[in-house]
């Protein structure tokens, strides 16, 4: 088991050596993917980690990609996604372009979720769908929209709790144990790297989805970003939090209104 | 109740459980004394979404129960539930986290995450209970527990309704107690009271 002392060590490591700024990350999360990262890839010891993040550029990435946790599962909670779209795509309908940040999208199936939803709302031919990530590498696969199979009769199952009508499999083609989206779902995409510790704001959106991202910052990184999505939010747009994240406590808060049960918010005028 | 000003050394009692271990849990905290200076956490298998488990536990007990927030103060006289679908964490400063990565023992929540991570923040100050469950999680978890101090208390796998998940900690790891339910509340009360 690694010590608290030699967390800090990588964390200085890597911001001196890369300018990945990981001090505000709940500890307990972090410490415990760093000593599965240690068990899972043999090191002997922490020094052994240590020396490979500093000297190798490709363990460097599979470091960052396993301490920021990647999983993620489409229509997760259909309960929002059904508030979603009996709540904000109303409303989103209503602009001639809709603009949506995806912040934290990992390998993307709630990119892929929203942008179902937006079809079936015929929203999705003038949306853009910004999706970014600190990982490049999850990002490469967001791009290509294929996920396991065996997931599929969860998100089916999941797909229609949220209101869906449709065939799920009619959004996708399988081949061996992948199921491949349709490639029209990805006309509106943008996929791009973006780290919510150290980048800006980057354009103006009507939607800001990021959920369950906050809940491995600590308390002050967490109300930094929240204050950067309201930067990035034009008036009367939303923000859509996990089911265990809320904006109450956040310097933002009096700005907005939670519009329904579930964790959407709307910014006042 | 004479030596008010001497804290006690236990401040957190966590349980937990799998099949056949709600039962357990509505004889026990309502059988606990009212003024242990304890926070209780319960980490119970349970499915994605399901949220009554906070009623019927508040139902059985006067101490308030709530399901464990993200950065929530863990204070005690209180029982908090780790939500669905999310491994429960614990902060040296004595807040929960939460997190939602890979199931561990198809579980999330995993009582080891939860008992790694107690036993990490809290050391000698535990005391852990495993109850009756269909899976292996939570033996590991308590054998760190107790190795950080903490006292490690398995249900008696011949009253549990499951006996797999407390016979798998007895068989792999050391532990304190084997008991029933009434001699575990026993044990529970003397503890934090002494």
């Amino acid at each position: 088991m690694i010590k608290d002392a030699e967390v800090d060590i990588l964390l200085n490591d890597l911001l001196e050596l890369y300018g990945y700024d990981f001090a505000d990350y709940a500890k307990a999360s972090l410490k415990r993917r760093i000593n599965r990262l240690l068990t899972i890839d043999n090191f002997p010891s922490f020094a052994e980690l240590r020396y490979r993040i500093k000297n190798d550029d490709a363990y460097l990435k599979r470091f960052v990609e396993e301490i920021t946790v990647n999983v993620t599962e489409m229509f997760r909670d259909p309960s929002f996604y059904l508030a979603l779209r009996t709540t904000v795509l109303p409303v989103l309908a209503t602009y001639p372009l809709i603009r949506v940040w995806l912040a934290g999208c990992s390998t993307g199936e709630e990119v892929y979720s929203l942008a179902i939803i937006l079809h079936e709302a015929n929203l999705l031919h003038k949306s853009l769908l910004y999706a970014t990530d600190i990982n490049p590498d999850v990002l490469e696969k967001a791009k290509q929209g294929i996920f396991p199979l065996a997931q599929m009769k969860q998100y089916s199952e999941n797909y229609i709790l949220s209101g869906g009508k449709n065939d799920f499999s009619s959004y996708y083609t399988t081949r061996y144990d992948r199921a491949k989206f349709d490639t029209q779902l990805k006309t509106k995409m943008v996929f791009a790297t973006h780290n919510l510790v150290s980048d800006r704001s980057f354009n103006e959106f009507q939607l800001i989805l990021c959920r369950n991202v906050m809940i491995y910052f600590e308390k002050q990184l967490q109300d930094r970003v929240l204050h950067l999505f309201d930067q990035s939010l034009e008036p009367l747009g939303f923000i859509a939090l996990g089911a265990k994240e809320t904006m109450r406590f956040s310097s933002v808060a009096s700005s907005y209104k939670q519009v329904t049960k579930e964790k959407i918010w709307r910014k006042a005028v | 109740m004479a030596q008010s000003s001497i804290t006690n050394r236990y401040q957190l009692l966590i349980i937990g459980g799998s099949a056949g271990s709600l039962e357990v849990l509505v004889q026990l905290l309502p059988a606990l004394n009212k003024n242990l200076k304890l926070a209780i956490v319960v980490v119970m298998h349970r499915k994605a979404g399901e949220s009554v488990l906070v009623d019927v536990l508040s139902g059985k007990t006067t101490w308030p129960v709530k399901e464990a927030e993200e950065k929530q103060n863990i204070e005690s006289g209180n029982v908090y539930l780790a939500p669905s679908d999310y491994h429960l964490l614990f902060e040296k400063n004595k807040t929960f986290s939460l997190d939602f990565s890979e199931k561990v023992h198809y579980s999330r929540p995993s009582i080891d995450v939860s008992f790694e991570s107690v036993a990490e923040a809290y050391g000698a100050a535990v005391i852990a209970v495993l109850l009756s469950g269909a899976n292996a999680d939570g033996a590991a978890g308590l054998n760190l527990i107790r190795n950080a101090g903490g006292v490690a208390i398995v249900q008696d796998p011949s009253e549990a309704s499951v006996a797999y998940m407390p016979q798998q900690a007895i068989d792999n790891f050391q532990v304190d107690y084997i008991a029933d339910t009434k001699t575990i509340i026993d044990i529970i009360n003397r503890l934090a009271t002494d």
